[in-house]
This record gives structure tokens, sequence and C-alpha cells, in this order.
């Protein structure tokens, strides 16, 4: 079982690899077009210590917005799952705020906070993912059945211990979910400011470089070393969620 | 006798986009220590607002609602509930579940007792061994006899019943009807039982009170002769036959499908 949790996904990539490796060589592709895995190692190679550097960049800066989506998200989620009028009031601006595209914001926010790189991408981060983690609690919230609240309201129970002893064990489910979803757009909105805006760090300033230099394989290195990146952050989420939430996952 | 619940001309209105929707109008209720009333009436007729006075979840606008003899202003810790839906928590194991009340109620057990009495409950509706499981690992009947342990763990002086077993199969809600009997002889208590179901109300409760349509108001009371322990071949005898009779024809006349004056 937990042997097969490892093989299955590791055969799947090593396959994956050998047929991108396989389309490139038959189609005949230089590397300017298409660069193949085995083009990429000599990239990680030459710049091991770069990528060491820059994916750690990311990767703080990427996790930072995260937590900050997670804390904002989780307190607009209980706002507007526990009143209707808030909910009434802020979903227009929230779906109207989500809906423009985040690179028209990185200009916006680095001339704003001219210089202030780190604040930058940790705010566009932020700025992409928190939406899901909102809709989700305070979706979660509101479709709490009534039964579950007077069953501890009879008992004289508080308001905060309907929301801690159910509303929020209640969530969980949804908000690792939404979670899920905010951790690869947490890494997009990193990379669209280390790109758009280019500030000489993070794996977004190596991939521009790359395109700067021409050197083809390093762009593709970077995009592997982004996707490797969003994956150990999944994972961490999912094993987050087995602690927490567990009960949920009727599968086993 | 005093009695432990006492509903006087209790009038009540839910406020709707379409003006005020009156829901309880007239409604007189008196349960003595120890009484079991089941509740019927026609379906939307403000049973379950029945239910909530009583928990105190809900003001009336008119008449009053005693525990007692005090006045129910606010939700009381001396209540235990159960629903349709036996809303278990799905991250607690079954034995956390029947605990849930013992965290809120100030209660004179120590941790060790009340998970002895949460342990005693379980095994007397027949679910020993599932202490350990999840509600999901349940069926509806199981979910539901741990949601009437819950409901009884910190010994409520009033126990409602909101149609506990309306969506079990009959087979089930037979057993669940025998369980009850045996739960009340172990754990004497108050109840109210809100169903739809005639026979149910015959035989678990020692008197029926029907309610007319909306605005419901008491329209007849039943009283259930105490006959001894009953078994489900008491639901087959004349007696039973003439007071499901009598029943039926109340609802009818609450449904507004037959006169008042006409005999069953």
């Amino acid at each position: 079982m937990k042997a097969r949790q490892v093989y299955v996904p590791l055969i799947a990539v090593v396959v994956f690899l050998a047929l991108w490796e396989a389309l490139v060589w038959v189609m005949g592709w230089p590397n300017y077009k298409m660069a193949s895995p085995s083009d990429l190692v000599p990239a990680y190679e030459k710049y091991w210590s770069l990528f060491l550097v820059m994916g750690w960049q990311t990767l703080w800066r990427t996790v930072v917005g995260l937590l900050l989506a997670v804390v904002f998200g989780i307190m607009l989620g209980m706002v507007m799952g526990f009143s209707r009028t808030m909910r009434d009031a802020l979903y227009p601006l929230l779906v109207g705020f989500n809906a423009v595209p985040k690179a028209t914001v990185v200009p916006i926010v680095a001339l704003m906070f001219v210089g202030a790189h780190d604040f930058n991408t940790v705010l566009i981060a932020f700025i992409i993912s928190f939406f899901p983690i909102a809709v989700s609690v305070s979706i979660g919230l509101s479709t709490l059945e009534p039964e579950y609240r007077d069953i501890l309201r009879s008992l004289g129970a508080s308001q905060s211990t309907i929301f801690w002893k159910i509303a929020l064990p209640k969530t969980l489910p949804e908000f690792f979910g939404a979670l899920k979803v905010s951790v690869t757009l947490a890494f997009i909105g990193t990379n669209l400011m280390e790109i758009v805006s280019p500030h000489g760090r993070g794996l977004g300033a190596l991939f521009d470089s790359g395109k700067t230099n021409s050197d083809y394989p390093l762009m593709f290195a970077v995009l592997i070393a982004l996707a490797f990146l969003g994956i150990v952050l999944y994972y961490v989420v999912v094993a987050l969620e087995k602690v927490f939430a567990g009960w949920a996952d009727r599968s086993v | 006798m005093e009695n432990l619940i006492d509903i006087k001309a209790v009038r009540h209105s839910y406020r709707t986009a379409s003006g005020p929707l009156p829901v309880l109008d007239g409604l007189e209720l008196s349960v003595p220590e120890g009484g079991f009333v089941a509740v019927v009436g026609p379906s939307g007729c403000g049973k379950s607002t029945l239910t909530r006075l009583v928990a105190g979840l809900l003001i009336p606008d008119e008449g009053e609602v005693r525990v007692h003899g005090t006045r129910i202003t606010a939700p009381r810790s001396n209540v235990g509930m159960a629903f349709q839906n036996p809303v278990l928590l799905e991250w607690r194991t079954i034995l956390q579940n029947v605990l849930l009340p013992l965290e809120i109620v100030p209660t004179k057990l120590t941790k060790a007792q009340g998970e002895a009495r949460a342990r005693k409950l379980l095994a007397l509706v027949g679910l020993e061994g599932f202490e350990g499981k999840r509600p999901s690992e349940l069926s509806g009947g199981m979910k539901q006899r741990a949601s009437l342990c819950r409901a009884l763990i910190h010994s409520p002086e009033v126990l409602i019943l909101d149609e506990p077993f309306g969506a079990l199969d009959a087979f089930t809600r037979e057993d669940l009807w025998q369980i009850m009997h045996r739960v009340k002889a172990e754990e004497p208590f108050t109840g109210v039982l809100i169903t739809h179901d005639l026979r149910e109300s015959i035989f678990l409760a020692n008197q029926v009170v029907v309610l007319s349509g909306r605005p419901a108001k008491t329209q007849f009371v039943l009283d259930i002769p105490d006959t001894g322990p009953r078994t489900l071949d008491h639901l087959y005898t004349p007696e039973a036959a003439t007071m499901l009779n009598t029943l039926r024809h109340q609802i009818e006349v609450a449904q507004g499908r037959a006169p008042a004056g006409a005999a069953a």
C-alpha cells in the first residue's frame, strides 16, 4: 500500500520524461524549439548553486504569501459565513477583485512599493491565492445544518464554542480542497512578480536571464524546478489534510 | 401535581418577506415529571417550532413556556435533543460524540465517570463494541441510537425528540421503539416526541396531543392507559385500533378534510 503510493507516481514521472525525450528526438526539434530532458541535466549541473538560492527565494516568498492568504482567507470566510449582510456586501467586490488579471496588478504594485521586492512578491502571491480559501470557508460555515447549531445552542453553548467544536472542523475538508488550489495559485503569483517585474531574485529571474541569454535549456530547467517545488508544497498540504481532516476521506 | 413542562396560550409568528406567518396560536401543553407526550399533526403545522420553544432556542411572541415553574427565556443546559438527522460529528468517534454535551454543560462527573456513563448508555441501546467507530461506519438506525445516547448523557430534565425515527425503515423503527422503552426504564426522563407516525405515538407515549393545521393550537388530547410494559403486540389489539382510529380522525379534522363533530 505505502510502497505502491511511492512507486506508481515515480514510474509515471519516468514514463513522462521518456515520452518527452522520444518526442523531441523523433521530431528532430532543436533545443530552442523544445529542450529535451537530457538537455536539462547540463543546465542543472552548470547552475546548481543558482537554482538552490533562487529556488529558496521563490519558495519562502510563496509560502509566506500563502500563509497570509490562509489567515486572511479564513477571517474573511468567517465574516461572510456568519453574516448574511456581509456576504451580500462583499461577494461582488471579491469576485470583481478576483476577475482582474493579476499580470496587470504586478506593475501597479511594483510602482506602489518601489524597491520592496520581497514585500511585493509576497503581496502578489497572497492576493492571487486567498480567494478560494475565503469562498470555501464562507460556504462551509453558511451551509452548516441548523441542527448542528441547535444541538449545542440548546446546551447553552456560546457562538465561539459552536465555531470551535463544530463549524471549524466541519469546514476543514472544503478548506483543504481550496488550499490545494491556492498552493499552485501562490506559485503563479510569485513568478508573475519575478518575471513581469524582474528584480534579480527567484526562479522567475533565472527564467528571465535564460531568455535574455538565449539559454533555452535553462528556461525549461526553471519550469521543471517550479513544477517540482509545486509538487513538494502540494504534498505538504496533503499531509496536513491527512492529519487534520483525515476523517473525511472515505476511500480507505 | 406540578407539571415539569407547562406551555400556556402560546402564539408565535415567523417574519417572512410577505409579512408575518403565524405558526402557533393557542398552544397548550403540559407534561408531568416522568411523562412522555407525543405531538402529532399535519405537515408544517409548527411541531418543530414547539420543540425549539421548549429548548429555549425560540422565545414565543405571546404566552409562556415554563420548565419546573421557571419561565424559559434562553437556552438552558438541562435539555437533550435528537432530530431526524442524527447530526453526529464525523471527526469524532461514537464515544466522543456521546460525550460532547459534557464538554459544554456544567457537570459533576469526572472524565472517567462521564466515559463510564457513556459506555453504559451505548450498551443500553445495543451499541457495545462500537465506541471507537466513526459515525460513517454505522447504519442509520445505529447513528440514531448514538444520537439518543448523546441527548441523555448529561441526564437532562427534558428530552426532546423531533421525529428521530422518521427516516428509518419500518423494522429498524420498531427496533428503536423497543429500545426507547428499555432506555426509559433504566434512565427515566420527561419527554416530548414529535412524530408523524400514529402507531409510534401510542406505542411510546402516555399522552398524545393532536395539533390543528397552521396556525396550530392544541386540538385534541388522548391519554394512553398504562397497562404495564408494552410490546409490539399491543399495537394489534382492539384498544390500539380504537385509539388509532380516533387519532386518524383528529388528523383529518386538523387537515380540514373531516368535520369536527363526526364520529370516528
